[in-house]
C-alpha cells in the first residue's frame, strides 16, 4: 500500500466495497422509509452526507480532546447539531421536501451509519482521512437510496422525478398500470431484499 | 376513552411501527435470529420508550415550550433517551440482577433503536396530551415487540430451509419481512384517528 493513495482509497472505500447499506447494512430505516420517490431518496442521501462529513470533521479534530469513556454522547450530541441545522436549513430551502421526509430528518441522529463511522474511523484518525471518509460513506449511502427510490418509483408509479406532476416525467404511455406493491410499505423491504441479491450475484460475479 | 382505544388499535396494527412506518428496522434485523432475544428486546424496548415520552413530554412542554427553545428538541430528546438508557442499566444491575441479565445487553442497543427518538418526536407532532403519548408509546412498543416476536419466529423455522445462495441472508430476511409487512396492511384503513 503506497502513502500516496491512501486519501484515494479512503475516497472509494465506502461506495461499492464496503457499501455502508450493501455490505454491512447500516441505516435501513430511512433507506426503507423514504424511497417512494427518486426526489425523496436523493434529499434523504444528500441530507445524511452532509451530517456525515459535518459529524466526521469535527469529531475527528477534537478526537484528542474527548475522553474516551463519554464518546458515545458526545458523538450523538455532535450528530444531533449538525441535524438540527440540516432540520432548518430544509425547513427553510425545500419546505415540499422537508413535509414529505417527515420525521425521518430528525431521526438522521439515530442513523447507525454515522455513529458506527464516528466511532470506527474518525475518532482514530486525522482530519482530512476522516472527512474523506465521510464523503465516501455519504455517497455510498446516496447511491444505495437512489437505486431503491428509482427501482420503487419507475415500477410504483411509472415515473421518473415526481411527485410534482410538472417536473414529472412519465415513462411508460397512457395504458401504464403501475405496479402498486413497490409504492407501498411492504414493496419497500421486497424491493430492498432483492436490490440485496442482485448485488450479491454482481459482486460474487465480478470479484468485488 | 375511545380515543385511548383507538391509539393502542392503531398503533399495534394499522400503523405498526416497523412494518408500514419502518422505525426500528436495524434492531428488528439484527435481534431476530432466535426467539429468546427477540422477546429480550423487545421487553427493553417497551420499558425504554413509555419512560422516554413520559421524560420528554414533560420536558418539552414544561421546559421547551415557555423558555422558546424548542430547536433543541432534537438534541435534548436524544440526550434524554441516551442518559436514560445508561440510568436504567444501573438501577436495574442494583435492584434486580436477574431482570438485568435478561435485558442487560440489549440496553445499550436502544439508543440508536430510531422508533425510541421517533415516538417521543411523533408524540409532540400529533399533540398528543400527555396520558394520550404515554397510551400511545407503550402500544407503538407493543407493536415493534409484535413485529419483532413473529419475524424470530418466522427465521427460526427459515434456518432450517434451503435457500437460493443470491438470497442467503439478509436478502430473504427482508423478503419475508414485504410479505409480513403485506399481512399487516389487511389492517389498513379500518380506524384512523
Amino acid at each position: 500500500m503506497q502513502p500516496k493513495n491512501v486519501y484515494l482509497q479512503d475516497l472509494t472505500r465506502g461506495l461499492v466495497k464496503e457499501n455502508p447499506v450493501f455490505v454491512s447494512l447500516l441505516g435501513m430505516c430511512p433507506l426503507l422509509g423514504v424511497t417512494g420517490y427518486l426526489f425523496y431518496g436523493f434529499g434523504m442521501g444528500m441530507a445524511t452526507t452532509i451530517v456525515m462529513i459535518g459529524g466526521s470533521f469535527i469529531v475527528a479534530l477534537l478526537r484528542n480532546l474527548i475522553p474516551p469513556q463519554v464518546r458515545i454522547p458526545i458523538f450523538i450530541i455532535i450528530i444531533a447539531t449538525f441535524v438540527t441545522v440540516i432540520e432548518m436549513a430544509l425547513q427553510a430551502y425545500q419546505p415540499a421536501l422537508y413535509e414529505a421526509l417527515g420525521v425521518f430528518v430528525p431521526l438522521i441522529v439515530c442513523n447507525c451509519l454515522i455513529l458506527g463511522r464516528l466511532e470506527a474511523f474518525s475518532s482514530k484518525k486525522p482530519v482530512i482521512r476522516s472527512t474523506l471518509d465521510g464523503v465516501s460513506a455519504g455517497i455510498g449511502f446516496t447511491i444505495a437510496l437512489v437505486l431503491l427510490a428509482l427501482v420503487r418509483e419507475v415500477f410504483g408509479h411509472g415515473t421518473i422525478l415526481g411527485p410534482d406532476p410538472e417536473g414529472a416525467i412519465q415513462l411508460f404511455g397512457p395504458n401504464f398500470e403501475a405496479m402498486t406493491l413497490f409504492a407501498i410499505p411492504a414493496g419497500a423491504f421486497i424491493a430492498l431484499g432483492l436490490l440485496l441479491a442482485v448485488v450479491n450475484l454482481l459482486m460474487k460475479r465480478f470479484n468485488i | 376513552m375511545e380515543t385511548l382505544l383507538s391509539i393502542i388499535f392503531i398503533y399495534i396494527f394499522v400503523e405498526n411501527f416497523v412494518l408500514q412506518r419502518f422505525f426500528g428496522i436495524c434492531p428488528f434485523l439484527g435481534v431476530s435470529r432466535k426467539m429468546e432475544t427477540a422477546v429480550g428486546m423487545s421487553m427493553a424496548v417497551i420499558f425504554v420508550m413509555t419512560l422516554a415520552t413520559l421524560v420528554t413530554w414533560l420536558l418539552y412542554t414544561y421546559v421547551l415550550v415557555p423558555f422558546g427553545l424548542t430547536y433543541l428538541q432534537i438534541v435534548t430528546f436524544i440526550l434524554v433517551i441516551a442518559s436514560l438508557v445508561q440510568l436504567v442499566e444501573t438501577v436495574l444491575r442494583k435492584i434486580s440482577p436477574t431482570l438485568y441479565q435478561g435485558l442487560g445487553i440489549f440496553l445499550p442497543l436502544i439508543t440508536t433503536n430510531c422508533a425510541v427518538l421517533a415516538v417521543t418526536l411523533l408524540a409532540i407532532r400529533q399533540e398528543f396530551s400527555l396520558v394520550e403519548s404515554i397510551v400511545f408509546s407503550i402500544a407503538a412498543a407493543i407493536g415493534f415487540a409484535l413485529a419483532l416476536i413473529i419475524m424470530a419466529g418466522i427465521r427460526e423455522r427459515l434456518e432450517m430451509a434451503e435457500i437460493p445462495e443470491v438470497l442467503q441472508g439478509s436478502a430473504v430476511t427482508l423478503i419475508t419481512a414485504g410479505i409480513l409487512s403485506i399481512a399487516f396492511m389487511g389492517f389498513q384503513g379500518m380506524l384512523t384517528l
